[in-house]
């Protein structure tokens, strides 16, 4: 494993003490005297009217402090989003409900268990309505999932800006390569199952209303906090600075916690309405159904190719499932998948997908967030072109690159600027580290015992680190939010008297480490000690305005402005260090908490120069005193990183059994900074991929319910289900931050479920098999075994 | 994941425990919680009392009978698929309670509770079916045995009465030319998670052919139950690979085999047959 860091090597995550120990304070873990507990009564129906909601019993429980329905809040309007196409959700819906697990009503008690019985306890009468499930048929508009409207709701077309004369030109050109004597045309429909994300702590919010100071205190486990604090002073005719929002540790959040929902607000709500500090916890039941979902496509991808390798064009046309609503960003999920539908690759690519609703839960920014599904059909089908017309997977890809050459300045073919690549390479370097022809010579030894074992490849790139605002600019605005949509890295790094560092930060961890990824930035470029540096975040009141942490977006963006302030804060201390050694400014250097004279041993401790800071009298003239500095970073790119991945399995033929044996990630994100934590981040990016590809299913019957909402039947990837991942990296620093580095959050997943799959279809090859739909459960496997044979 | 409310007692001895279970009929018990308690959590079982047997004397032993060994109710899984007595006599159901849960659960649920909890897909039940086990069951009346093949009732129903306690599995010593052996296929793929299908399977080997056999399976009807069909066509073959994979087509004759998420019909069949050649032959190899 690479240990190469531009800040100097292997350093140990330094919150982890804490969140292994127990010892890390959760939002659930924040305990006000009087906080009244929220249960939520939710419709068993996917799409029903309700014809009486009957809340007397349980507001007569004791220990009930009140019972609401949407006769109480819906003054409030609905649930605001960023991207409001689509009907938005109602906070609570008396109406026509239009998912399984939809809020009617909210119970507010003395304990968690008197709520749930209260709630337990609401008479709702409701009068089931035919549901619409299955994307075709919602595309077909035959049942409405909300009365009067289409259930499209927009349809993403690429390449990005391009007109219809030239779409229209782009397919007349793949059409006629159709047409070539040498013409090999794959085309395959696949599922891209939706998906459940399942942070280890569920969301959980707490709200404390003072109505003394008319302000709000919001604990919750969100991973967008000021949106958050902008949000609830939205509802409430507050300004922001009223709300303060402290995300605490947050235990896991892929993308689910990157919404405000209704329950925050109902809490905000309730806490308001009641004068005192109101809590609730989704149960893991609950999450199923009312935290939002992913992926959720079914789409067409079409490779035509020469027969020696060259791809004369893909297409793209599918549907993409919305759910009921439209939360934070629903239907702007596929369009991310537009940003990489021609992935690292050359080609002419078409691209369309329709947004539908359906009565399922809404859908949004899951750990990838559209590029694992765009990734997906486009390493999936230019596998089958690969071997459709003989030639090693591998060759077919170096084929079709962007090549290293057209860097910078690379456009994808989807109308794209794309920052620094060099595929070739690293699609090298992960060929030499898996010993990719003795795999294949392996592999054919096994298949002349009968055995089935299988080598997948695949490659990606793809787009994080958002970015520039104008770049995500799709035409809504944060206004409702009360957030502008700056996509700005914001960072404040103060040195205290004594020589300690805080750094406050705009974006938050929810486990990527980013206590220990600052303060290294900040270590090194002060000659500090981490342990010296506090790092803030995810407290509106002490950390910057933040846009929040998606997208892989912190190291590239806030850690690029942290950087900045760091620097800002050195050539400072510089100035005094060099005042105080009697030195020139350019002599002075910082190493092990002090400022040295280069070359000679007269040096100055951080606390002393600290200290002078703070007494104005001491510093040179025309200094200001203090010892802090802010940088705002706004990138002119997104990131672009990109790998290669390698799977190895054998598959039972008896049962459809996968075996994974082996799983070789080569992947790319620029400078590291922090080895182990990058290398952490791809270890769960593949496990997410592998539980797509082999486990995790979101199976919804055609009423709507879903099927697999426990724990017992949506089946989570686990380390004993994983084989140890061999993982190494090429270095192809962003030129568009000063620390190099690409987001590096999300690469495993977008590189991961079409790497398995390959290689489970190229295990069964010799029986026929072409395709098999994730999830790869064994029924699966043996089925298209099955099918095959007959 | 909040419980309706309920009453608790933790007696220190049998007789305490039976009669809290007289005097509250809608009383459960409760030993390693692994299933009752996510039932509760899940409101799918709202019992009126919990009676906890954890506090007992004497209910945590795997005794050495003499002609049969004993697994106390607050065994737990991982005692099982450690005890030398029971992979000597039961390895079937050392096995099954090797891949039961994780970790974590086996170390805290127990054997007879897995009996009593007897889940569809559960993997200790048929082991107990194939090794012939009898249930000791305790009421303040006195004690009865029931033989597994009749405790195994319906889907997640045992034939334990309300006010009864299972303090035993009973597990008959392994004669000479006797072993067992379990397979299944997790519902996360190998061994892990429960079974979408499996058997158990106990053979006797004398003079070259098999001369007892008891074969059951987990995962594709309503209940664990026997795979007489199978034991049938084994008893008196050579035990040679053919004839052990004609048996094992037997293996769902007359049980009706049920779908879900994991399995097809077509599926959980052929997944049973698969299973009986796999544990049949691994026990005849055992059998030596």
């Amino acid at each position: 494993m690479s240990s190469t860091s531009v800040l100097g090597g292997v350093v140990r995550r330094r919150e982890d003490p804490a969140l292994i120990q127990g010892r890390g304070r959760y939002t659930d873990d924040v305990k006000l005297a009087g906080t009244a507990h929220v249960a939520f009564v939710r419709s068993p129906y996917a799409h029903a009217q309700v014809s009486s909601v009957d809340t007397s019993a349980a507001a007569a429980m004791e220990g009930v402090l009140a019972v609401y329905t949407a006769a109480d809040t819906d003054h409030l309007g609905p649930l605001i989003a960023q991207v409001p196409v689509g009907a938005l959700r109602p906070l609570l819906n008396s109406g026509t409900v239009k998912h399984v697990g939809e809020a009617v009503a909210m119970v507010v008690a003395e304990d968690p268990y008197v709520a749930k019985d209260a709630a337990d306890a609401v008479d709702v009468d409701y009068e089931p309505l035919p549901a619409v499930v299955d994307l075709k048929q919602s595309l077909s508009d035959e049942v409405p999932v909300h009365e009067g409207a289409s259930n499209t709701l927009i349809s993403w077309v690429g390449p990005f800006g391009a007109d219809e004369a030239a779409l229209a030109e782009l397919q007349e050109g793949i059409e006629a390569a159709k047409q070539r004597d040498d013409a090999v045309v794959v085309s395959q429909e696949m599922i891209n199952q939706r998906l459940i994300p399942v942070p280890i702590e569920p969301r959980s919010v707490m709200a404390d209303y003072q109505a003394g100071y008319d302000r709000f205190d919001i604990y919750s486990s969100t991973q967008i906090p000021s949106a958050l604090a902008g949000a609830i002073g939205k509802y409430f005719g507050m300004s922001m600075n009223q709300v303060t929002v402290k995300a605490m540790e947050v235990g896991g959040g892929f993308g689910c916690k990157l919404n405000v929902y209704n329950d925050e607000v109902l809490v905000a709500f309730a806490s308001r309405q009641l004068g005192c500090p109101v809590k609730w916890t989704e149960t893991r039941r609950e999450a199923a159904n009312s935290t939002i979902q992913g992926r959720g496509w079914v789409a067409t991808a079409t490779v035509t190719g020469t027969e020696d390798g060259e791809i004369l064009g893909f297409e793209l046309e599918g549907i993409a499932d919305m759910g009921a609503y439209s939360q934070n960003f629903t239907v702007a999920i596929p369009f991310l998948g537009l940003f990489v539908g021609s992935g690292q690759y050359s080609f002419p690519t078409y691209w369309k997908m329709d947004c539908v609703t359906t009565h399922t839960m809404t859908t949004d920014a899951y750990r990838g967030a559209g590029r694992p599904e765009a990734a997906y059909y486009l390493e999936r089908i230019v596998d089958m072109y690969a071997r459709r017309i003989g030639m090693d997977p591998a060759e077919v890809r170096r084929k079709n690159y962007i090549s290293a050459d057209d860097f910078p300045g690379a456009v994808s073919p989807m109308g794209f600027p794309m920052d620094t690549g060099d595929y070739a390479t690293n699609l090298d370097a992960a060929l030499e580290t898996a010993g990719w022809s003795d795999l294949l010579a392996e592999r054919d030894a096994a298949r002349a015992e009968g055995r089935y074992v299988g080598v997948g490849l695949a490659t990606y790139v793809e787009v994080c680190g958002f970015g520039p605002s104008g770049l995500v600019d799709l035409g809504f605005s944060w206004a409702e939010y009360q957030m502008p949509s700056a996509f700005n890295g914001s960072s404040l790094v103060r040195v205290h008297p004594d020589g300690s560092a805080t750094v406050s930060i705009g974006t938050g961890p929810s486990g990527q480490g980013h206590q220990t990824t600052w303060a290294q930035i900040v270590g090194d470029g002060l000659g500090l000690d981490v342990e010296r540096i506090r790092v803030i975040h995810g407290d509106t009141e002490e950390a910057p305005p933040s846009i929040g942490t998606f997208g892989s977006r912190s190291a590239a963006v806030d850690g690029a402005a942290c950087y900045e302030a760091t620097g800002k804060v050195r050539a400072k201390a510089a100035r005094i260090a060099a005042h105080l050694l009697e030195a020139s400014e350019e002599d002075i250097e910082f190493a092990d908490g002090a400022a040295q004279v280069v070359g000679t041993d007269s040096s100055v401790s951080w606390g002393e120069i600290a200290a002078c800071a703070y007494q104005p009298h001491r510093l040179p003239e025309g200094l200001e005193g203090g010892l802090e500095a802010h940088a705002i970073f706004s990138p002119g790119n997104a990131t672009w990183p990109f790998g290669t991945h390698i799977a190895v399995v054998e598959v039972d033929p008896d049962t459809g059994d996968v075996d994974l044996l082996r799983y070789i990630g080569m992947d790319d994100c620029g400078n590291v900074i922090s080895p182990m934590i990058v290398d952490g981040q791809i270890h769960g990016g593949i496990a997410q991929g592998i539980g797509q590809a082999m486990f995790e299913d979101a199976v919804y019957g055609a009423d709507g319910n879903l099927l697999s909402g426990s724990l017992v039947d949506y089946i989570l990837p686990t380390a004993a289900d994983l084989p140890s991942f061999e993982l190494d990296r090429t270095v192809t620093p962003s030129d568009i931050n000063p620390l190099g580095v690409k987001g590096i959050g999300e690469a495993g997943t977008i590189g991961s479920a079409h790497t398995v799959v390959n290689a489970v279809v190229d295990a069964l090859e010799p029986l026929g098999v072409t395709h098999i739909d994730m999830p790869l459960r064994p029924r699966r496997v043996w089925q298209a075994i099955q099918d095959a044979r007959a | 994941m909040y419980p309706r409310q309920f009453d608790y007692v933790a007696p220190s001895s049998l007789e305490e425990a039976l009669a809290a279970l007289d005097a509250n009929p809608g009383a459960k018990v409760l030993a390693g919680g692994m299933s009752l308690l996510p039932m509760m959590k899940m409101r799918l079982l709202s019992p009126e009392m919990v009676v906890d047997i954890g506090r007992i004397g004497g209910l945590g032993d795997i005794t050495d009978n003499g002609d049969s060994i004993s697994i106390g109710a607050l065994v737990t899984h991982t005692e099982v698929s450690a005890s030398g007595l029971v992979q000597e006599h039961g390895a079937a159901l050392a096995t099954a309670a090797s891949w039961t849960g994780d970790r974590q659960v086996r170390n805290r649920g127990t054997c007879c509770g897995s009996m009593v909890h007897a889940d569809v897909a559960a993997d200790q039940p048929v082991a107990a079916l194939a090794l012939g086990a009898t249930m000791v069951a305790a009421s303040s009346g006195g004690t009865r045995e029931i033989a597994a093949a009749d405790f195994f009732v319906d889907t997640m129903m045992s034939a334990l009465e309300p006010n009864e306690i299972l303090t035993e599995v009973r597990i008959p010593k392994a004669g000479p030319g006797t072993a067992s052996a379990y397979d299944k296929l997790g519902r996360r793929g190998g061994h892990t998670d429960y079974a979408v299908a499996g058997v158990a399977a106990s053979v006797t080997r004398s003079n070259g052919s098999i001369s007892a056999a008891t074969v059951a399976v987990t995962g594709v009807g309503n209940r664990p139950v026997l795979a007489a069909g199978v034991a049938d066509a084994l008893v008196g073959s050579d035990g040679s690979d053919a004839a052990v994979e004609a048996a094992a087509a037997h293996a769902t004759d007359g049980i009706d085999v049920l779908e879900d998420l994991y399995g097809s019909v077509g599926y959980k069949t052929h997944l049973a047959q698969v299973f009986a050649a796999r544990a049949v032959k691994a026990a005849l190899s055992a059998a030596g």
